[in-house]
């Protein structure tokens, strides 16, 4: 039997871009350039590499998100996954981590798998928690924030990976079915070939609304939305501090500045 | 008055000081009751009834300890059901927002994650939040169910607040899915002797300008002759120099010191997600064109090996 691997990627606005807000306070996502989130590029490599590692294997890349996200799945594909799959409804605009979950759980469900790799965060949302909320949902063990990890023994086999906490650094073990998640230790991800993009041209996205999963309108959305946003606003430039080069008191000159400021 | 859950942080009956600050923060919405979990949960009440905890409920089982975040679900959800709290406060680490994320789901609420400020309304907390690295600040609510919400580190000020604490055994019947992740061993992080550096008050930060993992001892000297935490930027990191728990920015700590000095650190927007927050920001970097220079109090273009340890001199002679 395939080895059946789901990973979960995010459309995001270039952090290196001009992100703000649209008017109904969700994430401008049309005046920002978007791209795959790097955080989600990981999650790619590793499912890469288990397949790579694992008999037979198949990796699915999963996204919610607007038409252009499929910019995202392009890119996965061009990386070497298999397929990809696309869902997209103009009533998921403006959907919180909650309702998120929903979308992806169903679709991850009506796909059918064994692993769910996910990154350790989005870029824009950096909320963290989608692959816990996808782990209750479907009632599978959450295998999260790994900076190593391994399948052995295919779809019935177990998922071992190191989690660095603050306090320690713990060794987990879980069976499958399971989600994943992997941080950007997990080890650098791989450059598309000329070859992987050309063949990424050819490869199935399937697209899917909220009918094909059975999810209500209101169940989503900015409608369905969990959390309100009351106000966003642009955090002041920081004042121009003072600048000063150093002609050999420059350490002295800072630690003036620092007593002034009663550091020291 | 309405009660407000607050979820402890605690090593083996210490309490971490992010959970006072939620303490105090709690106290805004209405009575705090706090849940205390595993190896020691029962030792935290006196530093939790002295900033401000009417109750401390407590349990203990291998569980926690042998088992990734659901038995710690379990308990929390068990506590909200006893409680019925007006909303649940967590601290906002990784785990934190896991557990917090987890609970929402359950009880049919939403969540919000990292929030820096927390104020009570007609509709309910109001969180703050820092958002797209720093650039913006929201305020947002919880539309549905009691609001379950995590608070970063030095969000607000521990306050003494004296209260009766006293401590009630909770009843946790775990979950079939609660032994899903199995622990199979743990490595616990040496300590540095230095302050946490999501905690300290002042953080001391060394980049790829540092040149060398050898050469952190430059940075190393001038943190301890301020009683600062060290931290690192992700090319520090990656280069083997410091360990990834010190690294700053978006997928390494976020750090919101009074005073946060980077040497050869150039100010990389991912970097900056991590401390921009911070009070006082001063830079040491050669480079005059560096972004960090966008974001200081003070700077001084130079060499870190001079500057640097004239400057670590300078506060050992002013502190003498
Ligand atoms: C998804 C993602 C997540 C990331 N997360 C993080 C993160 O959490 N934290 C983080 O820090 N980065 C993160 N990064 C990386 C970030 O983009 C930068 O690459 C990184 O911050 C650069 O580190 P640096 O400033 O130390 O190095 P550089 O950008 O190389 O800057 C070094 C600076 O040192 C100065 N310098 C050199 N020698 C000296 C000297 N002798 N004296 C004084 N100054 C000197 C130089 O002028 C230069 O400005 C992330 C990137 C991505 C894509
Ligand atoms: N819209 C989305 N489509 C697909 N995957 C997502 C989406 N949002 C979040 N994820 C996944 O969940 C992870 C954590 O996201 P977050 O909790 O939003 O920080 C990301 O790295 C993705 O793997």
């Amino acid at each position: 039997m395939s080895l059946r691997i789901v990973v979960t990627v995010k459309y995001v606005p270039d952090a290196t871009g001009d992100r703000h807000f649209a008017d109904d306070l969700t994430v401008d996502r049309d005046d920002v350039d978007g791209l795959l989130s790097e955080l989600d590029e990981y999650a790619v490599e590793q499912a890469l590499q288990i397949a790579e590692n694992a008999d037979d294997a198949e990796i699915t890349v999963l996204t919610i998100g607007p038409e252009e996200a499929k910019d995202a799945l392009r890119k996965a594909l061009s990386m070497g996954a298999d397929k990809a799959i696309h869902v997209e409804d103009d009533d998921l605009h403006g959907t919180d981590a909650i309702g998120t979950s929903l979308v992806l759980a169903k679709a991850i469900e009506k796909a059918g798998y064994d692993l769910v790799i996910s990154g350790m965060a989005s870029t824009d949302g950096t909320m963290g928690v989608v692959p816990a909320l996808v782990a209750e949902r479907l009632g599978v063990p959450q295998v999260t924030l790994l900076s190593e990890v391994s399948v052995e023994g295919g779809p019935d086999g177990t998922v071992k990976g190191r989690r660095d906490g603050d306090i320690a650094s713990e060794q987990l073990q879980a069976s499958l079915p399971a989600v994943v998640s992997v941080t950007d230790q997990s080890g650098e991800a791989r450059y598309p070939s000329f070859k992987g993009i050309m063949a990424a041209k050819k490869k199935p996205v399937t697209s899917w609304d909220l009918d094909d999963l059975d999810i209500e309108a209101e169940e989503v959305g900015l409608e369905g939305a969990y959390t309100v946003v009351d106000s966003a606003t642009e955090r002041p430039a920081r004042t121009a501090g003072t600048i000063v080069k150093d002609e050999g008191e420059g350490g002295k000159q800072l630690a003036e500045f620092l007593a002034g400021q009663k550091f020291i | 008055m309405a009660e407000v859950l607050v979820y402890v942080d605690h090593v083996d009956g210490a309490v971490r000081k992010p959970t006072l600050e939620l303490l105090t923060l709690a106290r805004r919405i209405g009575e705090p009751v706090a849940v205390a979990l595993g190896a020691g949960a029962a030792d935290t009440a006196a530093t939790l009834a002295e900033h401000g905890a009417a109750r401390v409920l407590t349990h203990d089982a291998a569980e926690y300890a042998d088992y990734l975040v659901v038995p710690k679900v379990d308990a929390l959800q068990a506590a909200y059901e006893a409680v019925s709290p007006a909303a649940v406060l967590v601290p906002s680490s990784a785990e934190g927002k896991e557990i917090a994320a987890r609970l929402a789901l359950r009880i049919g609420s939403g969540i919000i994650t990292d929030a820096v400020d927390l104020e009570a309304s007609d509709e309910g907390p109001v969180a703050t939040q820092s958002v797209f690295a720093a650039s913006f600040t929201t305020k947002s609510r919880i539309a549905k169910g009691a609001p379950v919400i995590t608070v970063k580190p030095n969000s607000a000020a521990v306050e003494a607040a004296p209260a009766a604490g006293a401590v009630e055994a909770l009843a946790v019947s775990f979950s079939e899915k609660a032994t899903g992740t199995k622990i199979t061993g743990r490595t616990p992080r040496e300590s540095t002797g230095r302050p946490e550096l999501t905690e300290a008050a002042i953080v001391v930060s060394g980049g790829r300008g540092v040149g060398g993992a050898e050469n952190f001892a430059i940075v190393e000297a001038l943190a301890d002759s301020l009683g600062a935490a060290v931290g690192a930027s992700r090319a520090a990191v990656d280069a083997g120099w410091y360990p990834h728990s010190s690294q700053v920015g978006q997928t390494g700590k976020s750090v919101s010191p009074q005073l946060y000095i980077a040497s050869g650190i150039s100010g990389a927007i991912q970097h900056r997600a991590g401390m921009q927050t911070s009070k006082t920001i001063v830079a040491i970097n050669k480079d005059a064109e560096a972004p960090i220079f966008d974001l200081v109090d003070y700077g001084v273009v130079g060499d870190l090996f001079d500057v640097v340890p004239q400057l670590t001199e300078e506060v050992k002679a002013r502190k003498g």
